[in-house]
């Protein structure tokens, strides 16, 4: 089974073929108003599935804790965003490569992102208005030195695994934070209201449509991964390719998630890189099957064909 | 058995059909329509007989997988035209957005069946390999459409999608150029940039399909005049 084409005569290539009569445009027809009987009836019986997109104030009113742990490892500089490596941060910590191959080292920072700055202390710097007790918190943070901020954050990072709810506040035993409880007490307030989901948002421009921000500082929490769980989408529920409630999602994807079940491939530090070149290479030797000895040859020797030319081999036969 | 009336003369390179306007006369104009007129002659875009074998039910699933399509993009543009965020506030607009929904499981469900039996059939023999990867292409962007519409579907979905996504973008160190984080970087690529590559593949998958016709079926190649054997069959 050669791919090339040689030069026949299409009357010549079907010789001794029997023809018949054929409609196309009444074949097209058909198909295209039975599609759209059978979506119409999927749409109007099953609907499609629309789970609200969680929000940061979402996030602050129902898991302060959580909200308040996650953005003090982003003012220390702990979190996966922070210390992620390329395209957000020129550190490691998510760079994934195969041996000296290393692209995402190659292709380096274009979407950066400063975890401390952009998640904490601008949007709290924008809040100050009229708020003197956080305004001073953060010229006393900003002023201190490296070590004593990481002193600070490290000390009330510790204490936040004994945190409580008291009145609505996250409350933490004593201990010297520095100004860390205000800064943490007002961006939860920030949060609460709304506010941080904008100003996350917000740069230069007017017009807004880049949601990277937002959404890593989401997924630094325990928060969001959690209401995945619940949908069954994390990556061990084969979440790529499911979908919210009970409606088929991408399936088509089936392949590329399965790698990721597998253990020496998923469980691998490396594992969306090595997944990627997988799916690569199969992608390839599908394009490439008329010319892969083997692979083209599986149709006549599994004679699935037999099934789809029924007819025409019995006519043979007579 | 009768000839096959109603092909045509669509051969590889045919001799220009007697009496074309473009016969003799230079230019690249002339040389494309001369092309065309050799190539892809209006019976063999819309051909009223085809070879029996073609009656089987393997041949009804790329027909379906275009009228799919037909209302993946006409649900798209409703969708489109009323801007990113209606479906969520419309039952109007929702309603639309699951005849999207269910047009593109249905594309995808019908394009995989299409797909398994070319497969088995062996649909690339006789110089049709440039069909197949063009089809496979077909297949692999439509993947890569399908995806971007999830990242803008605005709700907890795309958020799970984008968040998790990334990694793997990122890995291929292409994460900087296709931000799957962007939601007006995915819109565009998934309202305008993909259906046009979608929609000029299909049509240079049909041309492609028409032009030479659909394969003979495997265990009945083509015999050349010559006597000789086949060349279709032997190396399978």
């Amino acid at each position: 089974m050669n791919g090339r084409r040689p030069k026949i005569d299409k009357t010549d290539y079907y010789r001794g073929i029997r023809m018949t009569p054929y409609d196309l445009i009444k074949e097209i027809s058909i198909a295209t108003v039975g599609i759209l009987v059978a979506v119409l009836i999927l749409s109007a019986v099953l609907s499609s599935p629309d789970i609200p997109s969680a929000t940061i104030q979402a996030w602050a009113k129902s898991d302060p804790v959580d909200f308040v742990t996650t953005a003090a490892s982003e003012l220390a500089g702990q979190t996966t965003t922070a210390q992620y490596g390329p395209p957000y941060t020129t550190g490691s910590g998510s760079v994934q490569s195969i041996g000296p191959i290393e692209p995402q080292v190659w292709a380096g920072v274009h979407v950066a992102v400063n975890a401390p700055l952009d998640f904490v202390l601008q949007p709290l710097s924008q809040a100050t208005v009229g708020d003197q007790t956080l305004a001073s918190a953060l010229t006393t943070f900003n002023n201190a030195s490296a070590a004593q901020q990481q002193k600070w954050l490290a000390t009330y990072n510790q204490a936040l695994g004994s945190a409580k709810l008291v009145d609505n506040e996250v409350s933490v035993p004593s201990g010297d934070y520095g100004p860390v409880p205000v800064l943490m007490s007002r961006l939860l307030t920030l949060a609460r209201s709304g506010g941080l989901d904008a100003l996350l948002l917000t740069s230069e421009h007017f017009y807004q449509t880049d949601f990277s921000k937002p959404l890593l500082f989401l997924s630094d929490g325990g928060y969001f991964p959690g209401l995945a769980q619940a949908q069954d989408l994390t990556g061990s529920q084969w979440g790529m390719m499911n979908e919210t409630g009970r409606y088929p999602g991408q399936a088509w994807l089936w392949l590329f998630t399965l790698w990721y079940q597998v253990p020496p491939i998923g469980s691998a530090s490396n594992a969306d890189l090595l997944v990627v070149v997988v799916m690569t290479v199969l992608s390839l030797g599908l394009l490439l099957v008329p010319f892969i000895p083997g692979l083209r040859d599986v149709p006549r020797w599994i004679p699935v064909h037999k099934l789809i030319w029924r007819q025409h081999y019995r006519s043979m036969t007579k | 058995m009768s000839e096959a009336s109603g092909l045509g003369s669509g051969t590889g390179t045919p001799p220009l059909a007697a009496g074309s306007s473009a016969e003799g006369e230079p230019g690249w104009t002339a040389a494309v329509r001369r092309r065309l007129d050799g190539r892809l002659p209006l019976e063999e875009v819309l051909p009223t007989r085809q070879p029996a074998f073609v009656g089987s039910w393997v041949y009804v699933f790329g027909v379906v997988t275009i009228a799919a399509l037909v209302w993946v993009l006409v649900s798209g543009t409703v969708l489109a035209f009323m801007g990113s965020a209606w479906w969520h506030t419309s039952d109007l607009g929702h309603f639309f957005n699951s005849i999207h929904f269910w047009s593109v499981q249905m594309f995808f469900i019908f394009m995989v069946l299409h797909l398994w039996g070319q497969y088995w059939g062996a649909g690339w023999r006789d110089g049709r390999a440039k069909t197949w990867m063009v089809g496979v292409v077909l297949f692999l962007v439509s993947i890569v459409t399908a995806f971007t519409g999830y990242l803008i579907q605005q709700n907890f979905d795309s958020q799970w999608i984008a968040v998790n996504a990334k990694d793997a973008i990122n890995a291929t160190g292409l994460g900087g150029f296709f931000n799957v984080l962007n939601f007006g970087q995915m819109y565009g690529i998934h309202v305008m940039l993909f259906p046009i590559a979608l929609t000029l593949l299909v049509v240079l998958h049909i041309v492609q399909v028409r032009s030479r016709g659909v394969v003979r079926p495997i265990g009945d190649p083509y015999v050349p005049d010559t006597g000789e054997s086949a060349s279709t069959g032997a190396s399978q």
